[in-house]
């Protein structure tokens, strides 16, 4: 049995007052990556950022397991430090605070001079190093400081909100191997330890990683479990309306 | 011949306005202050100073261990001036009562920046001349290091007056570091500084200056500043430190064409300190241009932050940015932009904003795992961070060290 990464459990989240999930139950395990489709505004966001912590996000019920741990009581920068880590969909301006700035705090010390270099190279954004962060960034720009961010932080649980949205096609190559290298997609399956929650509305980076579960999440709740790719084609196909028809 | 008519006229002039109430700032009493100073003898080695004295200049920037980095170096304590030198031909370095002796040109260069009637403190100096600075780059001349000004207060109540000329001959570039800076037994002391910059065709001027006074210290600084045809005046002002009262409002006139005017200032006001600082500049000169930026941060004190900028002349451009953040008690920040166009074809803008630390901002650098407080510290590091340019190799470094150092202090 692989070790189980993370466990939702009958989960329920409101935000400023409003319900926005319920009864969403699901389990990744240890070198899975899952994948989350939805309209817009139906909760996808809401759920990652719930499992990082953001306190915006209240859980009415249920619970949040992290390698055998209940974090729900914990705060933000205390699951990052335990390996959770995430890409937001619009993270904010800091005004003087620069990317380099950043991508050095995400390794907390950890990382050589040396290393956070070949991130910021491999992430192409030499140029952007010395930018106040998300000022004026383009939204690949944007795309690709989360997740040099993110190879600095090297989460084993890796939540993903759009990484490819705004993305143009040569990039787009470029994010999906940075995801890959993120995910420990190169190695062979049984040594891979780290998991993904990728949302995607395009699909297109299912081109690049191996996502092995794929969910629909409509109405505060998931409605459909099942391959990613069978998923995303009825998606195309049919709307959304016809994932409720799978029953999982 | 110094011209005796008219310093006549200069000290009735300043009579007229011995009670006459600042604009800005509460009002000080200025005889609750002593106002003459013992001599303090002459250190042709600076690295006799008392050590307490050498820590506290070197908290304000100036250093008296290598002044290798140094183009020249001048230190007033109270009323004296203890050490002057210049290491290079084209800089001059000395006191302005020895530059007085020197040249009687100089003379002329008195009050012509600043009102000797501004106010009570002007007029103070005036009427009460403690000595002061006298800096100047010769035509041409250009300092390869900055030049480093203290003016240090070492007695108990001493109201210090203080009266500096600054001079940048056509063609020249000067750097200059000023700290001013008390004894740390933090007494009673008050500072009144008049300084005067010309700045002449084509010359350049940046002035960096860093106060580092003590809880009980009042303070009064009188900045004018007068700019010819294609001037460059930067000036980097960085306070981290309490003070009991200063207010100060330096006012730049751009009479030449295609001048280049620059005011940052970096203000921390912990509880207890009341400031009221501004700049002013005024574009006379057809396509000059302005900055005026400020950062403004308060742990409990009290911070007005103004600025001010006239357009009167075709193609002039002007911005000034002023953001203040209430990081925690009871502070206060009071912002007052203002701009003032008196023609079409200038372009001025103003951006401020006062407030917190955006929690949306915190919780980013917490999900990287950065803990509340580290995540604070590093968003008020990049407010304080302001880029400066036109600034000698080490100066620009020793301005970011400084606001480093103190921030411990605040945090
Ligand atoms: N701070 C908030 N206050 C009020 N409502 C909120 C807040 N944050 C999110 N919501 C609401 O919660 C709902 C779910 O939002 P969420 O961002 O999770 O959607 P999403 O599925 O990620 O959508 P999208 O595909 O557009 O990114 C939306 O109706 C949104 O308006
Ligand atoms: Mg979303």
């Amino acid at each position: 049995m692989a070790e189980t990464m993370l466990e939702i459990k009958d989960l329920a989240v409101e935000v400023a007052g409003r319900p926005i999930l319920h009864d969403v139950n699901f389990t990744i395990n240890a070198g899975e990556t899952h994948v989350l489709f939805g309209p817009n505004g139906n909760g996808k966001t809401t759920l990652l950022m719930t499992i990082m912590g953001a306190p915006r996000y209240k859980v009415t019920r249920g619970r949040i397991i992290f390698r055998d741990q209940d974090i729900l009581s914990l705060p933000m920068d205390e699951r990052a430090r335990l390996g959770i880590g995430m890409s937001m969909q619009r993270p904010p301006v800091v005004r003087g605070v620069k990317t380099r700035d950043m991508v050095t705090a995400c390794a907390r010390g950890r990382e050589s001079d040396e290393e956070l270099n070949t991130i910021v190279q491999a992430t192409n954004l030499t140029e952007l190093v010395e930018r106040d962060i998300n000022y004026g960034f383009s939204g690949g720009e944007i795309k690709r400081s989360e997740l040099a961010q993110l190879l600095a932080q090297k989460p084993d649980l890796i939540l993903l909100d759009e990484p490819e949205s705004g993305v143009d096609l040569v990039n787009i190559a470029l994010i999906g191997r940075l995801i890959n290298d993120l995910l420990q997609k190169k190695q062979p399956i049984r040594d891979r330890k780290r998991s993904g929650l990728v949302i995607t509305h395009t699909g297109h980076i299912l081109d690049y990683v191996d996502a092995r579960t794929g969910y629909v999440l409509l109405d505060g709740t998931i409605i459909c479990e099942g391959d990613p790719h069978e998923i995303l084609k009825t998606i195309v196909k049919k709307g959304y309306q016809e994932c409720r028809k799978c029953v999982t | 011949m110094r011209d005796l008519n008219s310093e006549k006229t200069r000290k009735e002039k300043a009579k007229t306005a011995a009670v006459k109430q600042a604009r800005f700032g509460n009002d000080i009493d200025l005889n609750r202050y002593e106002h003459a100073a013992e001599n303090v003898p002459y250190y042709e080695d600076l690295s006799k100073l008392p050590g307490d004295a050498r820590q506290q200049m070197l908290q304000s920037g100036v250093t008296v261990d290598d002044v290798r980095q140094r183009s020249g170096t001048i230190i007033q304590m109270d009323h004296s001036v203890i050490h002057s030198l210049s290491s290079q031909a084209d800089i001059e370095v000395m006191s302005t009562q020895k530059a007085l002796e020197k040249y009687d040109w100089l003379a002329a260069y008195y009050w012509k920046a600043v009102a000797v009637d501004a106010d009570k403190y002007t007029a103070h100096v005036e009427l009460n001349p403690g000595n002061g600075y006298f800096i100047r780059a010769l035509p041409g001349g250009k300092s390869t290091f900055p030049v480093q000004a203290c003016l240090y207060i070492g007695k108990k109540n001493l109201a210090q007056s203080v009266h500096n000329i600054i001079i940048a001959e056509e063609g020249s570039e000067l750097h200059i570091i000023t700290g001013c800076t008390t004894s740390p037994r933090e007494e009673p002391a008050m500072h009144l500084g008049v300084s005067e910059f010309y700045i002449k065709k084509g010359a350049k001027i940046s002035f960096t200056m860093i106060h580092n006074w003590s809880p009980e210290t009042d303070v009064r600084p009188r900045t004018g500043i007068i700019i010819e045809d294609g001037g460059i005046y930067l000036s980097n002002y960085v306070i981290m430190k309490p003070v009991k009262s200063l207010q100060a409002n330096p006012l730049a006139r751009c009479i030449g064409e295609n001048t280049v005017t620059r005011f940052n200032s970096i203000v921390v006001a912990p509880p207890g300190s009341n400031m009221d600082l501004g700049s002013q500049v005024i574009l006379d000169g057809k396509g000059s241009r302005t900055e005026i930026i400020s950062r403004a941060i308060t742990t409990g004190g009290s911070i007005t932050a103004r600025g001010y900028i006239e357009g009167n002349a075709p193609d002039v451009k002007g911005h000034l940015e002023c953001r203040g953040l209430i990081l925690k008690g009871e502070g206060h920040i009071h912002a007052i932009p203002e701009l003032k166009g008196n023609l079409a074809g200038i372009d001025l803008s103003h951006e401020a904003a006062v407030g917190k630390i955006a929690e949306e901002e915190v919780e980013y650098l917490m999900m990287r795992g950065l803990t509340r407080d580290e995540a604070t510290a590093t968003i008020v590091r990049g407010f304080l961070h302001v880029d400066i340019e036109g600034l000698p190799p080490g100066l620009s470094q020793q301005i970011k060290q400084t606001i480093e150092d103190a921030e411990k202090d605040f945090m």
